[in-house]
């Protein structure tokens, strides 16, 4: 059946943003892998392990900032006054890519912690709030999937966010709260900006979080724009659905009055 | 405020009213709990001294995952006979509903830890050093595990999968209560009772936010239709 662009939400206007976005991420992480793994040098104690730090610390800092967005949209859904669907599509793509790199900087941390700590994993605060974030927004996306309603949906997702999100603080300040294998803050020491590392490295970490910054922002739009149109293919399939049924009621209501004349 | 307390106590009342007649804690959910601490000395061969020196963390567990039930079942009982649209047109505060609900899901909780407290005293042959801390660790314990309960018992309610899912929200969020709590018992059990003051005070913020959490948040989502 050819379908007319008459529903705004069904055919996209053509935007230059995620394309440019995605090929600068690409180009980006092409650059962090080259400086992570060539052109600064390995640490004087870890060796090369250290590496991982440029992708880790990104990630775990990544993580924050989707969730960060995600907390944000949920509350920007559940005050009245600004209560519209795409706080929650935006709040939803942020938390599934949180998620991710929840699990990506879990995964990363331990293949770091196996050579340098000895152990894969250990209870240690920062891990098991790292943990605990995890399954908190684990816990965010089944509820999402289970509720059919979108407003009790967004409502019901927009708290259980907030109420996840404020263990975001919680694993940030861990490790200066109890006493943690995970080393402290290096950029932000007590909260003042007074970097703790080398240069090149400084320089390599920095560059890994514009890198998964862009990243990040490419796969929302992508995420974001995905979940506009699932909504928009729903109603299409209604819509459908609907249409459908009138041509065959037209010949019947069409015969009818024939009939019975 | 004295109309929130005496809505919270009609709610309250309600509930434990419901409850004692239909008797589902005191025949499902404490049995299941005392099952579980069978299990546990089961697991951890109870002739290795083992059991005492975990017996808080055993206790703790426990009540939690009878805690679930209990929270499940207080939004069960909503759920039925379109029971929640009857509470949205009795025309109570939403924060009172809240109150009353997590007040009778602690009262639950706290009827749970005593049998429970008792058969671990029993069967487990630990020692009480600070009864005082103990009962503070256990009321602040109940408090948040009870707000937090209630918070995402409302959110699993009405679904098709509200017995599956809950479990994994809830039960990282309370995480931070089981640890402290587990602390707080392990010092008042044996250790030093000093050691428990950080832990006291992680359960009193846990259980302050999530009741200031729920107080705000059941107004959206009760008026949901």
């Amino acid at each position: 059946m050819e379908q007319a662009t008459s529903n705004g939400s069904a055919r996209p206007p053509r935007t230059w943003v995620a394309p440019v976005l995605g090929v600068t991420a690409l180009g980006s992480l092409a650059v962090l892998a080259v400086l992570g793994l060539w052109v600064v040098p390995p640490d004087a104690l870890q060796g090369d392990a250290q590496r991982l730090m440029y992708v880790h610390v990104p990630a775990a800092w990544l993580a924050y900032l989707a969730f960060g967005i995600t907390a944000l949209g949920s509350a920007l859904y559940l005050w009245r006054r600004t209560r519209h669907p795409k706080w929650d599509r935006l709040a939803a793509s942020s938390a599934e890519l949180g998620v991710v790199f929840t699990g990506l900087t879990l995964g990363l941390g331990m293949l770091w912690g196996r050579p340098v700590w000895g152990v894969y994993w250990t209870w240690d605060a920062r891990l098991v709030t790292t943990a605990v974030l995890f399954f908190l927004f684990l816990g965010y996306l089944a509820l999402r999937r289970m509720v059919a309603d979108p407003d009790r949906r967004a409502r019901r997702s927009a708290v259980a966010a907030l109420v996840a999100f404020a263990d975001v603080p919680v694993v940030h300040f861990s490790v200066e709260w109890w006493r943690s294998l995970h080393q402290e803050s290096s950029i932000l020491p007590d909260g003042r900006l007074d970097p703790q590392i080398e240069g090149d490295m400084l320089i390599a970490l920095l560059w890994g979080l514009v890198a998964m910054t862009v990243t990040y922002a490419y796969l929302l739009v992508r995420r974001y724009r995905l979940a506009e149109l699932e909504e928009g293919l729903e109603e299409r399939l209604l819509d459908a659905a609907l249409a459908e049924r009138r041509a065959e009621g037209e010949p019947a209501l069409a015969a009818a009055p024939g009939t019975g004349a | 405020m004295s109309g929130l307390a005496a809505q919270a106590l009609l709610v309250a009342g309600k509930d434990l009213r419901i409850e004692a007649r239909s008797r589902v804690v005191t025949n499902q959910v404490l049995p299941f709990a005392g099952v579980i601490l069978l299990l546990f000395a089961f697991a951890l061969d109870p002739d290795r001294g083992l059991l005492p020196r975990v017996a808080p963390g055993l206790f703790w567990v426990a009540v939690l995952l009878a805690g679930l039930l209990s929270v499940s079942r207080a939004f069960a009982v909503e759920a039925e006979n379109a029971a929640s649209d009857g509470l949205r047109l009795s025309g109570l505060d939403p924060a009172a509903v809240f109150l009353g609900k997590a007040g009778a899901v602690a009262v639950q909780l706290l009827a749970l830890e005593v049998v429970l407290g008792a058969a671990l005293f029993v069967l487990y042959d630990v020692e009480v050093q600070g009864v005082g801390l103990l009962l503070l660790g256990a009321a602040l314990a109940t408090a948040g595990l009870a707000a937090a309960g209630s918070v995402y018992g409302v959110l699993a309610a009405g679904l098709r999968v509200r017995e599956t899912l809950l479990p994994l929200l809830l039960l990282p969020v309370v995480a931070p209560v089981m640890l402290a709590a587990t602390r707080t018992w392990e010092a008042a059990l044996g250790g030093t009772p000093a050691d428990a003051w950080p832990w006291v005070q992680v359960m009193a913020a846990f259980a302050a936010i999530y009741t200031v959490t729920g107080v705000v948040a059941f107004g959206p989502l009760l008026e949901e239709s």
